[in-house]
């Protein structure tokens, strides 16, 4: 509280109240869906028709596109829900449980897609569906560990303990996600080494990279915009016998 | 009562409750053997290729034993309400968890450390690779008791705990299977593999540290559930 100016303080605060939350929401929602749109169409064009095919994978490369920022998603989303999950342990904020959990089916969705974009990839690049490569083992991994969240979630009836269950959960993966990791690599590896985040000089072309990071924030607005539409969800749910929640739905026109 | 009293009367409560239910202690030991007997006759007794596959077999075993075990760590306490009394107690809970934890590690991982000789020699495991085996059994059981705690504290509140007990829990025992499988293989090719000890070394002391903490957390949530 040194560092942050009073505003932003007073902006989160003002966040962690659920009927401000939800306003907020409906007020972004729009302008997401256009910068999500104008992304993803410029991504799409730049990636399918103005970059060159590959010189050793054709046109196959393509699916990078999808691919890449997938998996990049995955790992990003996880991380997010472990922050939420600390601010809700430690400062007990409904919303950020709300969100811990809002977003976990969108990281599984997007560990799915990688997966299977991957695989598609995979069989005319490698010769199989499936290999046991270091990379897609620990994406299944992560899937697997993206399942345990959703599935404890579920199982427990009270929706604010599941919560914290939830969030020490995702406390302990995400410090065993870079163990994983690298205990896999360690144990095989046949992937293709990274070529995007290598420092001094990315070896891909800028005609290929700039789709590729269009696509890969056209992603993350997807991401918010889902996330926001199943904390809404979940929030009305959660405060059903509240005031604003029952004037919400009576506006809305339903129930 | 200081703090290491309180750690040693819970390690010695348990293991008297375990000396007191045998039948329950033999039982991850008894499906241990019986798994690893389950491969010779289900993929043929070929002696090189189970020569080959012994260490994952043992390993992949010692996992499911673990995790059939894990259970039991903190169920009958729950049942009866002592659990509530343990978290009721003036000593951190980290400790007097990491207590139970030792106590469940002693009446479960050990005795698979003990019968382990006896099933290398079923699987014709070559005598060099024998030591490193008991070596990584010693350093990676304690871990999966100590990562299990963690998953079964979360889950002891729930009727029909089991299935997504080893949805939580198996996913974050693959580093431990990795490198205690590889160490075996290496070793019975005559390799050093002091890379992999020193990893489970660093699980090991890693886990030691970090799980009780969560295990606490989440006890204190089931209860209050």
């Amino acid at each position: 509280m040194f560092l942050v100016p009073d505003a932003v303080v007073r902006f989160f605060h003002r966040m962690a109240s659920p009927p401000h939350f939800y306003a907020f929401t409906e007020r972004l929602m729009p302008w997401l869906t256009v910068i999500f749109t104008l992304l993803i169409v410029a991504g799409l064009y730049g990636g399918l028709y103005l970059a060159p095919a590959d010189y050793q994978q054709g046109d196959s490369y393509r699916i990078i596109y999808i691919h890449v920022p997938a998996a990049w998603m995955s790992l990003f989303i996880y991380v997010v829900m472990a922050i939420t999950g600390g601010i809700g342990l430690i400062w007990r904020m409904k919303l950020a449980e709300v969100i811990l959990i809002s977003s976990a089916p969108i990281g599984a969705s997007f560990t799915f897609l990688a997966l299977v974009t991957g695989s598609l990839w995979g069989k005319p690049m490698w010769g199989a569906w499936w290999v046991w490569d270091a990379r897609l083992t620990s994406e299944l991994i992560l899937l697997f560990l993206y399942l345990g969240v959703i599935g404890l979630y579920g199982a427990i009836d009270d929706k604010r303990s599941a919560s914290r269950a939830v969030a020490i959960l995702a406390l302990v993966g995400v410090v065993n996600i870079p163990i994983i990791h690298y205990s896999v690599e360690w144990w095989n590896t046949l992937h293709q080494g990274p070529t995007v985040t290598k420092m001094d000089k990315p070896s891909i072309h800028v005609s290929m990279l700039t789709p590729l990071l269009l696509m890969a924030l056209a992603f993350k607005v997807y991401y918010v915009i889902a996330m926001m539409l199943r904390a809404q969800v979940e929030l009305l749910q959660r405060e059903r016998n509240s005031q604003w929640a029952k004037a919400k739905a009576l506006e809305e026109g339903g129930l | 009562m200081t703090m290491f009293d309180a750690f040693s009367a819970i390690v010695r409560r348990d293991l008297v409750l375990a000396m007191r239910r045998r039948s329950e202690v033999a039982n991850p030991v008894l499906f241990f053997i019986l798994v690893i007997t389950l491969f010779p006759l289900g993929i043929g007794a070929q002696p090189k290729l189970l020569q080959t596959i012994a260490p994952g077999i043992i390993w992949v075993s010692a996992l499911l034993a673990t995790m059939l075990s894990l259970d039991s760590l903190f169920r009958s306490d729950f049942d009866d309400g002592s659990l509530e009394q343990i978290l009721l107690s003036p000593h951190p809970t980290s400790i007097l968890v990491l207590g139970k934890i030792t106590a469940h590690w002693l009446t479960t991982g050990l005795p698979l450390i003990i019968v382990a000789p006896l099933l290398a020699v079923f699987l014709g495991l070559p005598n060099q690779s024998l030591s490193i085996l008991l070596l990584t059994l010693l350093l990676g059981t304690p871990v999966l008791s100590l990562i299990g705690a963690v998953g079964v504290a979360l889950t002891v509140g729930l009727r029909r705990g089991g299935m997504i007990l080893s949805l939580l829990v198996l996913p974050l025992y693959v580093p431990v299977l990795i490198f205690a499988s590889n160490a075996v293989e290496m070793a019975a090719m005559g390799l050093p593999v002091n890379a992999q000890i020193s990893f489970l070394i660093s699980v090991f002391l890693t886990a030691l540290v970090l799980t009780p903490w969560p295990t606490a957390a989440a006890l204190k949530m089931s209860i209050n559930s």
